[in-house]
């Protein structure tokens, strides 16, 4: 099984983020970059079903040369080359032309599944998945998931998480929706986007970090690619939220009720 | 012309209450660009599912064929996009729902149509319109422009108000082409969780409870029974198996806005909050004096939820 996942270098959702103040980006002085942590869980499910399955993982990502540091990441985890669309300049790719570069880098890979974080933690734009399995014309299943609780065999095949058919013809997937968890089956070639509880992805060994500076990176320019690259989405300018203000503390029971009864009339 | 098109969502012929939220942000779009607006209801049976909308004084395109019986992207995205250049639609708004997530890129790369997600506010002057949503997991709010002729859009549910029902609308049935054999994906099944309580989104009051709860939830869903509310967790709770996913309130899982949120148990980590913090009047009851949450609750308890919650229980059923 050949499968292509992507990856995004993103801010450190643990770092503070700021907006600068003319507002057209953030600060950047001393906030950590790493790979996206839904993408991380893509690369995992990918290693999981090269392990069940055999094959290969290819990671792929746009970017400078701070983007090859995640593809190095994700070759740490256990994929087994990489794939880098150069892209010089300042803010990631939009979806629409992300959707378009990655496309191209499909084309030529031809792998049987597409595996990607169901968004980016920068943009939380939540399309580049959907996008790409529109551009190419293939089935997609958004949010794929797992309960991890799920102990019987009988209980695991009805809720697959992603899992292929013993005839290698076609995925199962269970995708979070609101109320539920919905099946798909889909005929490879497929695109797959993952969602938090899928799995829990594994750490890089030291010698999967050693290992991963000798796997190969494959470059390729985003100019060479034929695609338009002028952004759909403009960022006009960046706001900090509305700070939401403490209240009180109250002392007990008696008295949060109270202010709830009388001052918020809530209850 | 710059004609709106609002998709709206069904589930079995009934309307999903998030489409009201993209019928007011299309009305206000509609009359900021002096362009018409449409709905679209989608499905297999859901003639009743479009009355209901159109009760909320819309014209609805009502596209009812067998391929659509299930929300597969591929058949929806497709018949989206078809009905939009039928309709001369320059905006497409959806709800930011999964269905919404899942079907309007699809639809909107079709068209070459730029699209934002989770859109909170329209924004810019007069004509030049530009959406308001959030980045960074609510870190950063960003005013964007789409800047592809046809443009698409989901907005969060939780930040527009409801459209109310009003006089002359009507349901128009409308012909989508969309060929069965080019649907690759297969339905198998919905699982759905079942409850007797309301939906996270649409509820009044939502308890929620996290690691504090220490896995037992018994106050919490106790509290949430006595006041018909919904029951919503921190993502601790969920990661640790102690509940459902489908309760988990945060940028990761449902933004609620709720008349009063009450966070039992919970710390307040900047990801849950980004869920929570459009509720009317915040709750907080956590042992931990120091507990961010307490920074933006509106009535604070340092307590042990273990008896703080049944005493407050004690005094609703008192009066």
């Amino acid at each position: 099984m050949k499968i292509l996942v992507t990856v995004k270098r993103v801010e450190d959702p643990e770092s503070k983020i700021k907006v600068r103040p003319d507002g057209l980006g953030i600060v950047t002085d001393g906030v950590n970059y790493k790979l996206n942590p839904f993408d991380e869980i893509a690369v995992e499910e990918g290693l999981r079903l090269r392990e069940q399955h055999g094959g290969e993982v290819i990671v792929a990502a746009i970017g400078g040369d701070p983007a090859i540091t995640e593809l190095r990441a994700a070759l740490a985890m256990g994929a087994d080359r990489a794939v880098l669309v150069r892209l010089a300049g300042g803010a990631p790719p939009d979806p629409l032309v992300a959707s378009a570069l990655l496309k191209a880098v499909v084309e030529e890979e031809k792998p049987d599944l597409v595996l990607l974080g169901k968004q980016a933690v920068d943009d939380d734009q939540n399309q580049t998945g959907q996008m790409l399995a529109g551009r190419l014309g293939w089935p997609q299943a958004t949010f794929a998931s797992k309960q991890e609780s799920l102990e019987s065999e009988a209980e695991q095949k009805r809720l697959p998480g992603v899992a292929r058919a013993a005839d290698g013809a076609s995925v199962r997937v269970a995708r979070e929706v609101d109320g539920g968890l919905e099946v798909l089956e889909l005929p490879l070639p497929a695109v797959v986007t993952v969602d938090l509880r899928l799995n829990k992805p594994r750490f890089a060994s030291l010698p999967g970090i050693m290992k991963a500076k000798k796997k190969p990176v494959r470059e390729v320019a985003a100019a060479s690619l034929d695609v338009p690259l002028a952004p759909g989405v403009v960022v006009r300018r960046l706001l900090e939220p509305p700070k939401r203000k403490g209240g009180v503390k109250v002392q007990d029971v008696a008295e949060l009720w109270k202010k709830l009864h009388e001052e918020a009339k809530v209850l | 012309m710059a004609n709106v098109l609002v998709l709206a969502e069904q589930s079995r012929g009934r309307l999903r209450k998030p489409s009201l939220a993209p019928l007011t942000a299309g009305r206000e779009l509609a009359r900021r660009t002096g362009g018409a607006l449409t709905a679209l209801v989608m499905g297999h049976g859901a003639g009743s599912a479009a009355e209901e909308l159109a009760a909320h004084g819309v014209t609805v395109q009502l596209a009812d064929a067998p391929v659509l019986e299930h929300p597969l992207a591929e058949a929806h995205a497709a018949a989206l996009a078809e009905v939009a250049t039928a309709s001369a639609a320059t905006w497409i708004v959806a709800p930011a729902t999964a269905y919404g997530k899942d079907v309007v890129p699809r639809a909107a790369v079709a068209l070459g149509a730029a699209m934002a997600t989770d859109v909170l506010a329209l924004a810019g002057e007069g004509s030049e319109v530009l959406l308001r949503r959030p980045m960074w997991a609510g870190n950063v709010l960003a005013e964007v422009e789409l800047a592809t002729p046809v443009k698409a859009f989901t907005v969060r549910p939780t930040e527009f108000a409801a459209a109310a029902q009003a006089p002359g609308g009507s349901v128009v049935p409308v012909a989508v082409h969309v060929d069965p054999a080019r649907v690759r994906a297969r339905f198998v099944a919905l699982h759905e969780v079942k409850s007797e309580r309301p939906e996270l989104g649409d509820a009044r009051v939502v308890v929620a409870g996290g690691r504090g709860t220490k896995g037992d939830f018994g106050p919490i869903t106790a509290l949430a029974d006595d006041l018909g509310a919904a029951v919503g967790a921190s993502r601790a709770a969920v990661d640790a198996g102690w509940v459902p996913n489908d309760w988990q309130v945060g940028q990761t899982g449902k933004v609620v806005a709720p008349d009063l949120y009450v966070a039992a148990g919970i710390s307040g980590a900047i990801q849950h909050v980004a869920g929570m913090k459009g509720s009317r009047v915040i709750v907080a009851i956590n042992k931990d004096a120091d507990a961010p949450v307490f920074q933006i609750a509106d009535y604070g308890l340092v307590a042990d939820l273990f008896q703080a919650v049944p005493e407050l229980r004690s005094k609703i059923a008192g009066g």
